[in-house]
């Protein structure tokens, strides 16, 4: 079966700030992309797996972790695991980084 | 290595895995399955988790990284499904295979659910873990009436969880009295009326026959053939071993998988601890004996020879707010006992020990507990009682002559079997000074808690001169950290530090970026301290104040402009309206503290609608001053003596954005009518002739609390000199989000008007109060005329997908 990867460019690396979340609106999905503070670039759903949802795009980031601004559950930003007590996860999306460009990979 | 498997990662299992670490490390290859998705927590805090006293997060005993640090491999929500006995093998609902040479069974138990027509419908549950919890939370958050099924410890600790949640709730019991089991008659009436005084209904001598409703439960029949409505029934009247996949695989079973005086099964190099085992006919369900079998096993494991285990008495206590209670051994008077009571109606203090040739077998003891570890010593030691007083006579001795009269052997804490002696030796050897370290190293107060007062008591005994109280309560700041309050501020003072970033450098944060625990916190003190001098970092901020708006549950926000005192004027109505309809505001509302609030509104319009609306921020959603409120007073009101108006606004001009340890909030009335509920405010103004009342640590929200008068003075600039000094010794002194309520009570108000009467600190707190003030800036003008500002915050980017492929 072949795959269509579609590689999307959503913004310039230079002016992303770290430990900040930005969202981003892409057809029906809304993606929470991250900068953390060693430089790498992660992009996620924007939205808790909590039942009650919530943006994740607003929480606070702590290495490679961000909080939920919403009910404070704790998710990695590398696989999307919430950790412990909580449980849940959230969907990732792979990122690629050429000449400034920051592509989202579908 | 041999390979140790468990099968569950509960109390008592993993419990039981921590002395063998301890008797016999880097002896076992460990691998633990556990069913439930999270590391092992403490079970017993599931009821103050109900009844809000804790989270979930604080309730984990063993985080992930223990089970990493002691290289244990653990598969969460993955269940064994089987154990082959011959090939020494378990394997999992996910068909791992995993080889043992030694196993031990650690399943715990499971709710009992009555076998009766509807008992599966939805909203019934059990009480037993994090999902029934869970559940009972969200349904109190939907719905109104909740059944309680059992009269015992669970289903009392589940009925006051479920009224501090705001329901209604009836607890239905099979028999005449309540905790049947471990109480006499008497004391279990006191217990009644004690919770009923509480709100809590009993339908009494009521067996339940079904369960009424679709698909979610509606109410219950009784076998009279009356009814009750719910629309949430909890079971609470028993527990069953998780003994199914023992039993399967050819393990002898009886009510749980029995065991023998060193926990072996009936097969070779399988055991069984906790709630699962059966021991010489007795099936436990509390910790203490529990922690005593693991000890055993450990030690069995290990190839240790270590003493069998012979059986527990036990002790009950009720983990309810504003009842104490203790039980333990027989209840009832035979032929051959004889009772020994105090009962002081008048007092609710209710005490009997029933004795039996000298030897105590039976205690009760309600209202008051304090002797209960004595006379629960005297109990399973089987010490003669002849010519000893059981119960102490009135006048007091001193606590800490207690602890000294208290003898060695004394246990402690209960939970864990921990005695006096055992505690004190660990003081003295391995040097402690804090409660923390010596639960850590003892386990005393490790499960339920309740010792932990006594446990203080003997370490300050313990320390004699040494003892320093403000070290031992030590609490840390969060996890990343052992800091607490008083070291944080101190270190960034003695060390000059300035940032969030430095103060976790410097002071050695074991987690780099920090949590959001202390990030807001240290983002609190830096700027408390260095006054005008500190930088904020809006990134330590949680969302709320990041963003200059309170985020909503579908991740909107919400808007709401200062109107100082409440007091607006038809233009600025205006306006409102205007920007309302034109953002299409889908709330417009009246809030609970003289304003207007615009909710629903999303991210990328805020500075739009900031700017149009040109007016400051209310600070809806800030550690901060919230609203003053006013009511209309001297100016037109005909009982008003002050102007209520004026002194509101004067206020609010003044201490708007200021950061404080938690929100504040302020009400002014003119005259003791206090129209503007000023006796349930952080400060409150109340007019009199000739001058104001100053009232302090009121709360409206969840505890609620009437104020305290802190003085009286007479005029409007001594009110504002009196409230900057207030505001910034609470800003000095609390902890990040304690409230003033409970910092005043932390404090004692007596200390707080002590320190205020005095002139010259007064004068000082207000030079820095004036001092910070000065720093602050209008946030939502300074979003407007930011460029930055607003592209890192506020703008949500919209890509049109499909623009490359590769
Ligand atoms: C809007 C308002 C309700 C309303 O429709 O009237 C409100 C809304 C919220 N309140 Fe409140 N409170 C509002 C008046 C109150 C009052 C009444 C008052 O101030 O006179 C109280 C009780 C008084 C008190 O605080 O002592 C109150 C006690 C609370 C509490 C409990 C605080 C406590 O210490 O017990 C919380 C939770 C917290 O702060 O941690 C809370 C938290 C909240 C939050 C911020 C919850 C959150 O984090 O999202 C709500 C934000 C809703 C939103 O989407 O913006 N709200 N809240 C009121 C705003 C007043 C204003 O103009 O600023
Ligand atoms: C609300 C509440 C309040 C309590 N209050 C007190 C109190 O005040 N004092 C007191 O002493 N005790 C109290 N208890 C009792 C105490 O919590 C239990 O006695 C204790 O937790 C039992 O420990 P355990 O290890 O035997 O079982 P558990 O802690 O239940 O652990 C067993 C674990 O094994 C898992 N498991 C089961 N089967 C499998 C399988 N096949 N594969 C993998 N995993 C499996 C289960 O999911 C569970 O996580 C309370 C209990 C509750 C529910
Ligand atoms: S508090 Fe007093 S002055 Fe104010 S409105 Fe009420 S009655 Fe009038
Ligand atoms: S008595 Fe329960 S923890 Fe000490």
């Amino acid at each position: 079966m072949i795959k269509t990867l579609t590689r999307i460019p959503v913004a310039n690396y230079s002016n992303l700030k770290a430990r900040a979340g930005y969202s981003i609106k892409m057809d029906d999905k809304e993606i929470a992309l991250f900068k953390i503070s060693n430089g790498n670039v992660y992009a996620l759903e924007n939205r808790s797996p909590h039942p009650k949802g919530g943006v994740l795009s607003e929480g606070l980031v702590s290495g490679e972790f961000v909080y939920c601004p919403v009910f404070d559950w704790k998710i990695s930003l590398i696989d999307g695991k919430v950790q412990a007590p909580d449980d849940g996860q959230v969907t990732t999306f792979q990122v690629e980084i050429h000449e400034d460009i920051v592509f989202i990979v579908l | 290595m041999k390979k140790l498997v468990m099968i569950g990662n509960g109390m008592a299992g993993v419990r039981t895995i921590e002395e063998i670490l301890k008797t016999a490390p880097e002896q076992f290859d460990i691998t633990i399955f556990g069913q439930e998705p999270y590391p092992n927590y403490n079970r017993i805090k599931l009821s103050n988790i109900l009844q809000g006293d804790t989270n979930f997060e604080e309730i984990i005993i063993n985080p992930l990284e223990w089970y990493k640090e002691n290289q244990i491999q653990l598969f969460t929500g993955e269940a064994v499904v089987k154990i082959d006995v011959e090939a020494k093998r378990v394997i999992s609902d996910q068909g791992r295979e995993v080889d043992y040479d030694e196993l031990i069974i650690a399943t715990g138990s499971n709710s009992f659910i009555l076998p009766i027509p509807g008992a599966d419908k939805i909203g019934v549950t059990g009480f037993r873990d994090i999902k029934d919890c869970e559940m009972m939370i969200k349904s109190a958050a939907q719905y109104k009436k909740a059944v309680v099924i059992g009269g015992g410890l669970l289903g009392l600790e589940a009925a006051r969880g479920l009224l501090n949640l705001g329901m209604k709730v009836d607890v239905v019991h099979l028999m005449p009295n309540l905790m049947e089991r471990q109480l006499d008659p008497i004391a279990s009436h006191m217990l009644k009326n004690e919770l009923e005084a509480q709100g809590m209904n009993f339908l009494m001598e009521k067996e339940t026959v079904e369960i009424l409703g679709d698909e979610r439960v509606t109410g219950l029949r009784f076998k009279d053939g009356s009814e009750v409505d719910a629309d949430l029934v909890v079971m609470a009247i028993g527990i069953k071993s998780n003994k199914e996949v023992a039993k399967n695989c050819g393990i002898y079973v009886n009510r749980g998988i029995v065991v023998n005086d060193f926990m072996e099964t009936s097969v070779p190099h399988v055991y069984a601890v906790g709630e699962c085992a059966e021991h010489r006919e007795m099936v436990y369900g509390l910790v203490a004996p529990l922690y005593e079998q693991g000890k055993v096993l450990a030690n069995r494991i290990s190839g240790l020879v270590g003493e069998p285990y012979q059986g527990s008495i036990t002790g009950t206590q009720l983990k309810v707010a504003g009842i104490d209670l203790f039980s333990a051994g027989e209840i009832f008077e035979d032929g051959s006992t004889k009772s020994i009571m105090v009962y002081n109606e008048y007092d609710g203090i209710y005490k009997r020990v029933l004795t039996r040739n000298n030897l105590i077998v039976g205690i009760v003891q309600y209202g008051d507990t304090k002797e209960s570890t004595k006379l629960f010593r005297m109990l399973t030691k089987k010490e003669d009682i002849s010519g000893t007083a059981i119960f102490q006579t009135e006048c007091g001795t001193g606590d800490s002559n207690d602890v000294a009269a208290m003898p060695n052997d004394e246990l402690v804490c209960g939970c864990n079997g921990i005695t006096k002696g055992a505690i004190v030796e660990a003081i003295q050897t391995q040097g402690l000074t804090t409660l923390d370290q010596v639960s850590h190293c003892t386990n005393a107060g490790r499960s339920c808690g309740r010792c932990k007062p006594m446990v203080s008591q003997i370490l300050k005994y313990t320390l004699g001169d040494q003892f320093d109280a403000a070290t031992a309560q030590k609490t840390s700041i969060c996890g990343c950290t052992t800091v607490s309050r008083e070291e944080l501020v101190e270190e960034i003072k003695a060390k000059g530090l300035t940032s969030v970033k430095e103060v976790m450098n410097v002071l050695e944060w074991n987690n780099e970026e920090g949590c959001t625990k202390c990030r807001p916190a240290i983002n609190y003190y830096l700027g408390m301290i260095h006054m005008d001098e500190y930088k904020d970092d809006r990134d330590s901020r949680l969302v709320n104040e990041k963003m200059h708006a309170n985020i909503q549950k579908d991740g909107t926000y919400s808007v709401v402009p200062r109107m100082y005192g409440g007091i607006t004027t038809a233009a600025d109505l205006k306006k409102i309206a205007e920007v309302a309809e034109k953002f299409n505001v889908p709330l417009v509302k009246l809030t609970g503290g003289q304003r207007i609030g615009l909710f629903g509104v999303k991210k990328e319009d805020l500075p739009g609608m900031w700017e149009e609306l040109d007016m400051p921020s209310g600070y809806a959603y800030g550690k901060t001053l919230r609203t003053v409120k006013t009511c209309v007073g001297a100016q037109f009101c005909r009982y008003g003596t002050q102007d209520s108006m004026a002194l509101g606004i004067e206020l609010e001009k003044k201490f708007e954005r200021l950061d404080t340890p938690h929100k504040v909030k302020m009400g002014v009335s003119a005259c003791p009518r206090n129209c503007s509920e000023a006796g349930i405010k952080d400060i409150g103004f109340v007019g009199i002739d000739g001058g104001w009342e100053i009232y302090v640590a009121g709360n409206g929200g969840v505890d609620l609390r009437p104020a305290d008068l802190l003085c009286t003075v007479k005029t409007q600039s001594e009110v504002m000199e009196m409230t900057g000094a207030y505001m910034q010794y609470y800003r000095e002194t609390a902890n990040y989000l304690e409230r003033t309520s409970k910092w005043v009570e932390r404090l004692g108000l007596k200390h707080v008007q002590e320190v205020l009467a005095d002139h010259e600190t007064r004068k000082a707190l207000n030079e820095r109060m004036d001092k910070t003030l000065k720093k602050y800036i209008e946030p939502w003008n300074e979003a407007i005329q930011s460029e930055e500002i607003q592209d890192k915050y506020y703008v949500k980017h919209t890509i049109m997908a499909g623009s490359e492929t590769k």
